[in-house]
């Protein structure tokens, strides 16, 4: 069972994207969990893969095109420098609220405990190697091995 | 509000049990707060980590998060959750004599 005493065991977070926006949810979900004392699995799956690749994960950014919550117009997004001015100031106000930067994000939550996994279809896809991840990264697993791993808890798709 | 008696004090405790007013808090009182969450022996590390969440609480008015308790008290995750296991920034508010930190990290 998924939950005792009204009380969640376990999630199985998928992170898909990899926007700023895709890839933070899903890091802060892991982390609470593991502050609650859930046990958390973390699959990282097509760009959410960028997350955990050593040459990639420090240098996400918003989107500032076709985001319109960002309330840039289209034609301002697309100028050079903005999804990186955009994401340097976000990336401040989360600071202040001691949200870390991506890879000190991932190092953080598998201190605390959770397991993480990078999807093989995507690593055949993009032709990665174990190499292209950061040490936290435990294993490339197919889809059924994720949902042998996912048994008897929460799946949260991100 | 509830009150309870720690070390022959009698303070004001919310429904799960955090101290109401910090002043309330003594050094005698942590082991019996630790029961309350599991904790049945306090080693010279856990009072590192309560000394510091207790002085930085003082210093900032706010209760230190996992990260700062790393990069600033000095004390690595993986040692915090071996220490508090299964909830340790609760816990160790908890036991440092704080309310219940209400940040999501």
């Amino acid at each position: 069972m998924s939950a005792t005493n009204g009380k969640l065991k376990k999630v199985s977070i998928i992170i898909s994207k990899g926007s700023l926006e895709g890839v933070y949810p899903g890091l802060i979900m892991a982390n609470g969990a593991r502050m609650e004392g859930i046990e958390v699995n973390v699959f990282f799956t097509f760009f959410g893969l960028e997350t955990v690749m050593k040459k990639r994960m420090d240098k996400i950014k918003v989107a500032t095109v076709g985001n319109p919550a960002m309330h840039i117009p289209s034609l301002v997004g697309i100028l050079p420098g903005m999804s990186s001015f955009a994401t340097s100031q976000m990336m401040k106000e989360m600071d202040k609220l001691d949200i870390p930067p991506v890879s000190e994000f991932v190092e953080m939550i598998h201190d605390a405990g959770a397991n993480m996994y990078a999807c093989k279809a995507t690593v055949d896809m993009f032709h990665l190697t174990m190499d292209d991840f950061c040490e936290q990264v435990e294993e490339v697993i197919n889809v059924g091995k994720f949902y042998e791993l996912a048994a008897g808890g929460q799946i949260i798709f991100t | 509000m509830a009150t309870k008696t720690y070390a022959g004090k009698t303070i004001e405790v919310n429904e799960e049990g955090f101290l109401v007013n910090h002043e309330d808090w003594t050094e005698e009182m942590a082991p019996m707060l630790a029961e309350q969450v599991g904790i049945y022996e306090l080693t010279d590390e856990h009072w590192k980590v309560i000394r510091f969440m207790r002085s930085d609480f003082i210093e900032r008015g706010q209760i230190p998060t996992v990260r700062r308790l790393k990069n600033t008290g000095g004390i690595p995750t993986k040692d915090l959750y071996r220490l508090f296991p299964n909830g340790p920034a609760k816990k160790a508010a908890m036991i440092a004599g704080l309310g219940k930190p209400q940040g999501c990290v």
